[in-house]
């Protein structure tokens, strides 16, 4: 089958020619007049159109956005706060970058709209530290937004005023995590908070009502908000509505970005049709669908079992070619789509050091809360990373798997699963690698290898 | 007096067992009334909960309804509400109970995930238990025999810390050792708000650290070697002393100030070798002040009195007893002798100075000695037992902080004789040609001006070296026991109290502290239901009513609010 | 410290985006770093007594994030993203490429005094990889020719200076 056609809702204006960044080239297109129409309507019916859209975050974990909104607590009197979380750092995932830096105003309205349904009075854009032109692009942003009144006090006449803020971040993959984030815009160390009690939704930033939604989560908001929950939830596939944005990287012909409607393109159709297949003269071995946390599927493995299809239950089976890149579908084979970051690795890549590479990472970007994801995370780090330019022994291999295993569900915040799930994953999937590492790396690495740690 | 609120009780079952608890108890103080221990570091519950350490990991579930008609869903293999078991294990000192919860802590899962973490605190831990001082209070060491693996399977390097350095004047810390469980910090900055420590640099990496050019100098430092669970802060001075499991525990009390915080001495073959707090929840909590830990230093001090002396000459105890008696005698017109007693004698010893000064128809009087509260753990009233003298009578009015009175009717030819008790007369404002004016009998552990002016010196015991109690501000009265045999020459000041009031009265009273409390049970109304040895280790409150009036000098301090407000809080 | 006057007005203004001061505070570490080029080691006192905190609590917050540096570095920052994405593609080359140039190691002032070179964790830009920011300007597929080019570019720079 080819693969279907982008749907570009999100992306719409990315790369387009003569197309800038400033208010006036997006209200020529069209833009700030959903807000103009939603600050009209009663904020419960916006919150209603989200409900109805099923839209799910797309930070990561899929969460739908309007139960997100519900969880809010709007008695305590106390303000609520919407965090838009800009701190894209899941490896492999590239797509906020682009809206902010390319299309800033559409993140603006999409955000002033979630504020408005919300009754929010102050959002917060917390941005990566290593964006600094994104933060002062935004800056401007919200200064020419503010000067046409769509921020700032009594928007567009309403009474309803609401201010944004750009937050910079200064290199921490924990601020993407949402308590983190928070403890992090209060001036702290990201160490992220215990849950319960500290549910964002009730107290969170200032021990206040908290939203946090990922950048590309608004503005899907700013689509629903204009073409209806309705409209929106016919987009893709029940339970994946929408669109969604894949970042491709890694050893394919044309990695980027590329926007679906959700569940309706297959791992196959995207990496050999659309990323135009491997590098010359190579193959496919791994790839890891949605960001370096989740974990990897191995090409030539497959998947067996029943799945719900309408009301029916269908058997599938299905090579790692064939899998709908979709939450559910990506979640039922034991791995997920989290933020769409696709890594796709090449038969010129030995998977100790890969693995060796994504610990190093997680290893240096655990805050060091808890005890767990602390030492578990260095500890796979300096075994994979012995493997590679020390000692490889054998027994390795399960003293990883048995590291790795004592992390997950342990810990306070999802980083432990985020850092173990590659070595788990790796040693199910890459087993013998690991095994007959230590023979492996005496002889000479395919051309073309890159060093990887 | 008001009683305190019933709380409302939740009914949880832990291990199979049901308990009802209040509302708000978290699953370790609940496991902790049926006798179960949850193993945990970074809990501590006087401080904030952070759930950093994970070691309090358990397992839980909720009874099942059905989430439409809210009606109980049975097992039919129990016949009893089935249980939703969470399938990953919660931290015990971040969940509340709520009705109905279950919790085990000694499945697999729980077994499985504490021996996880055990194995990740000691891969990065040293292996130097033989020379670190913890090392038999150690909470790591501890939980190690219970869950850990036995051997490492960590070939890696070791992270490297800083070792021995100096936090404070008081305070050791070796960074290697520490397990990053956060107490030291939250202590410094909710107890004592003094937000010195912090942790530096990130993950596995992160290091305790005191700020730069900073001590962590407060009167307080040293709770944080309590807290400590690990061998990471340690006492400067207690350092490499004593092995922990050598040393006998004997409960005390405070002594610095009318707060009456519980302590712990700690000592063997006579010798004491650090004092640590006593968890009272309603006096000091789990802390206590560094002051109050160097108070035993006092015991082998150098001018300690050993031996007793009549006229400038050694003697035995009768004698000097018999000597004193003789001056009783020859000034036996009223108001011709003067008992000074002591805020700092105990309640017993107070007792029988109020008997003895009945006996010689003597004024009584206290010397007081006020300071700045620290608002925690010491408070204005530096002496630990002026309400101790109110509730036995020996005096009726708060004491002054000199005797000028007393001067007076020295110089008036009125006094002639004057029995001190733990008191240096002048210390407390009697001049030296007053003294040489009268007789002095004297009472004390330690020399001072009035011993060396006394006709009749009579040594006694240090608070370390006997057994009694104290009244505290709140009219708390509480016990202290001996913890070391007194130096030779001394003696008991119950005995020595008891002799004198023999030889002025012709009344025999017993001079041990059992014996004695029968005969205060029943003349002293307060305590008249009481007797020593039922007194509860945490004190047992008194009646404070017929003192409400009088104008306390403390302010506030933990658990303690003055009635009125405080004179020195008025004007500062 | 000595601020320039600029950064005083943008330090007050930015506080004030907040409801508690304690939020300015990595704004106001950004805003110190950049006009100064590094942090200096009386900022924790400085930042404390502007937010009304103890140093330790700015101190914790240096050291945690990577961003902060406490030492003056060259005169331009080569940052090469390390991540897998840009590994798979070279990004280790990539590093050793500037290292080379410039006669320097990861994190060390190079002899010249021209650049730091660091290899730090994913820039968020894996689609054009290998990515190295120099500066605030994020270069895209540098692979080792372009490392080369981009190190003559740097160069030809210091030389007009």
């Amino acid at each position: 089958m080819p693969a279907p056609a982008q749907r570009r809702i999100i992306f719409q204006h990315i790369d387009e020619p003569g197309y800038t960044n400033d208010i006036g080239c997006y209200v020529r297109n069209g833009g700030y007049e959903v807000l103009k129409k939603a600050v009209g309507r009663k904020p419960e019916e916006l919150i209603d159109e989200v409900k109805k859209s099923g839209l799910r975050g797309r930070g990561g974990a899929g969460f739908p956005c309007g139960v997100k909104w519900g969880l809010v607590d709007r008695k305590s009197g106390k303000p609520i706060y919407l965090i838009v979380n800009a701190d894209e750092s899941e490896p492999g995932t590239f797509k906020d970058r682009y809206i902010m830096h390319q299309d800033p105003h559409q993140l603006i309205e999409g955000t002033m709209i979630s504020c408005f349904a919300n009754n929010v009075k102050q959002a917060y854009i917390y941005i990566r530290g290593e964006m600094p032109h994104g933060a002062r692009i935004l800056e401007k942003a919200i200064a020419e937004a503010r000067a046409a009144n769509f921020v700032g006090p009594n928007i567009l006449g309403t009474g309803y005023s609401c201010e944004i803020f750009v937050h910079r971040g200064a290199g921490a993959y924990i601020c993407g995590e949402e308590t983190g984030l928070i403890e992090s815009l209060e001036g702290k160390r990201a160490n992220p908070r215990i849950k319960p009690p500290y549910f964002p939704a009730v107290l969170g930033l200032y021990q206040c009502p908290t939203i946090v939604n990922n950048v590309e989560t608004l503005c899907h908001v700013k689509y629903i908000a204009e073409h209806g929950g309705e409209a929106y939830s016919k987009i893709g596939t029940p339970g994946n509505t929408g669109t969604r944005i894949f970042c491709v990287s890694g050893h394919v012909q044309r990695p980027g970005y590329y926007e679906f409607p959700a569940g309706t393109i297959t791992m196959g159709q995207l990496l050999n049709e659309v990323c135009g297949g491997p590098l010359p003269g190579r193959t496919f071995k791994a790839v890891i669908p949605g960001g370096s946390s989740a974990k990897i599927l191995r090409f030539g493995e497959r998947f067996k079992g029943k799945r719900k299809v309408g009301a029916e239950m269908l058997d599938y089976d299905w090579g790692v070619e064939d899998v709908p890149m979709d939450f559910d579908s990506l979640g039922m084979i034991g791995t997920m789509g989290g933020s769409g970051g696709v890594i796709v690795m090449d038969d010129t890549v030995n998977m100790v050091e890969a693995l060796a590479n994504i610990n190093a990472f997680y290893s240096h970007e655990s805050c060091g809360q808890c005890t767990p994801c602390r030492e578990g995370s260095l500890w796979m780090k300096k075994i994979s990373s012995r493997m590679v330019h020390g000692l490889a022994r054998p027994e390795d291999a399960a003293l990883l798997k048995s590291v790795a295993d004592q992390i997950p569900g342990r810990t306070i915040c999802a980083f432990g699963e985020a850092c173990s799930w590659p070595t788990q994953s790796f040693i199910a999937k890459f087993g013998d690698e690991f095994k007959q590492y230590s023979e492996t790396k005496k002889t000479a690495k395919p051309e073309g290898a890159h060093e990887l740690v | 007096m008001i009683a305190p609120a019933k709380p409302d009780l939740v009914t949880v079952n832990i291990d199979g067992k049901e308990i009802a608890v209040p509302k708000g108890t978290n699953v370790i103080e609940a496991a902790r009334l049926v006798n179960v221990d949850v193993p945990h570091y970074c809990y501590h519950p006087k401080l904030s909960i952070v759930g950093n350490c994970r070691m309090c990991l358990i397992e839980m579930g909720m009874p099942a309804v059905d989430p439409s008609t809210k009606a109980a869903i049975m097992d039919p293999a129990t016949g009893k509400q089935k249980i939703n078991w969470i399938p990953r294990p919660q931290i015990g000192c971040g969940t509340n109970v709520s009705p109905g919860l279950h919790v085990k802590t000694l499945s697999p899962m729980v077994k499985d995930a504490r021996e996880g973490v055990m194995e990740f605190l000691l891969i990065n831990h040293p292996l130097d238990c033989p020379i670190c001082d913890q090392a038999g209070e150690c909470k790591l060491q501890e939980q190690a025999t219970g869950y850990g693996r036995g051997y490492s399977r960590f070939i890696e390097q070791k992270n490297v810390k800083p070792k021995r350095t100096q936090l404070g004047p008081r305070v050791t810390l070796d960074d290697e050792r520490c397990i990053l469980c956060s107490r030291c910090i939250r202590f410094s900055k909710e107890i004592v708000k003094d937000d010195v420590l912090g942790f530096v640099d990130r993950g596995s990496y992160s290091t305790l650290t005191c700020y730069p050019g900073k001590k962590l100098e407060n009167n307080y430092s040293l709770n944080t070697v309590d807290i400590c669970p690990v061998g990471a802060l340690t006492s400067s001075d207690f350092r490499f002393k004593m092995r922990v499991w050598f040393l006998k525990q004997t409960n005390a009390i405070d002594t610095e100030s009318s707060v009456g915080a519980n302590t712990v001495v700690w000592s063997r073959e006579g010798v004491i070798y650090r004092i640590t707090p006593r968890r009272n929840d309603d006096v000091n909590d789990t802390w206590l002040a560094d002051s109050a830990r160097v108070l035993f230093k006092a015991v082998k001090a150098s001018d300690r009195l050993t031996a007793i002396k009549i006229n400038g000459t050694d003697g035995a105890l009768d004698v000097a007893v018999n000597a004193a008696a003789e001056l009783f005698k020859s000034n036996s017109a009223p108001g011709a002798i003067a008992v000074v007693g002591s805020g700092r004698s105990s309640v017993e010893e107070q007792f029988l100075t109020r008997k003895l000064a009945d006996a010689l128809k003597a004024s009584t009087q206290l010397v007081s000695r006020v300071g700045q509260g620290d608002q925690l753990l010491i408070s204005a009233d530096r002496n630990p037992n002026v309400r101790g003298a109110l509730v036995t009578g020996l005096i009726t009015a708060l004491p002054f902080g000199e005797l000028t009175g007393l001067g007076a009717q020295i110089d008036a030819g009125k006094v002639k004789v004057i029995v001190a008790i733990n008191e240096d007369l002048a210390a407390a404002g009697l001049t030296s040609a007053q003294l040489t004016k009268v007789s002095v009998v004297y009472l004390g552990s330690h020399f001072n001006a009035s011993s060396a002016a006394a006709k009749v010196v009579l040594p006694t015991l240090s608070p370390f070296e006997k057994s009694g109690t104290f009244v505290n501000q709140q009219f708390r009265i509480q016990k202290f026991f001996k913890a070391v045999p007194g130096p030779v020459g001394a003696t008991d000041d119950l005995m020595v109290l008891a002799k004198l009031v023999t030889a002025a009265a012709g009344l025999t009273l017993p001079a041990e502290i059992n014996a004695l409390w029968k005969v205060i049970a029943a003349e002293v109304p307060a305590l008249g239901t009481m007797a020593f040895a039922n007194l509860p280790e945490t004190g047992l409150l008194l009646d404070a009513t017929p003192f409400a009036a009088l104008p306390f000098a403390e302010g506030e301090t933990l658990h303690y609010k003055p009635a009125q407000p405080a004179v020195a809080a008025a004007t500062a | 410290m000595n601020l320039k006057p600029e950064t005083l007005s943008k330090i007050d203004e930015v506080i004030t985006h907040y409801p508690t001061k304690r939020s300015a505070m990595l704004p106001l570490l950004h805003l110190i770093q950049e006009d100064i080029g590094y942090l200096p080691e009386d900022t924790s006192e400085w930042i404390a007594a502007k937010l009304d905190l103890q140093p330790i609590n700015v101190l914790e917050v240096i050291t945690f994030y990577p961003m902060f540096r406490q030492k003056p570095i060259g005169r331009r920052h080569v940052k090469v993203c390390r991540t897998l994405s840009c590994a798979l593609l070279g990004g280790y080359k990539t590093c050793a490429a500037f290292e080379k140039e410039f006669h320097t190691h990861l994190g060390e002032v190079s002899p010249d005094g021209e650049v730091t070179v660091d290899f730090v964790e994913c820039l968020a830009s894996c689609g054009t990889a290998p990515v190295v920011m120099i500066d605030d300007e994020l270069h895209e597929k540098v692979d080792v020719a372009k490392a080369k080019q981009l190190s003559d570019q740097i160069r030809a720079e210091a030389k007009q200076r």
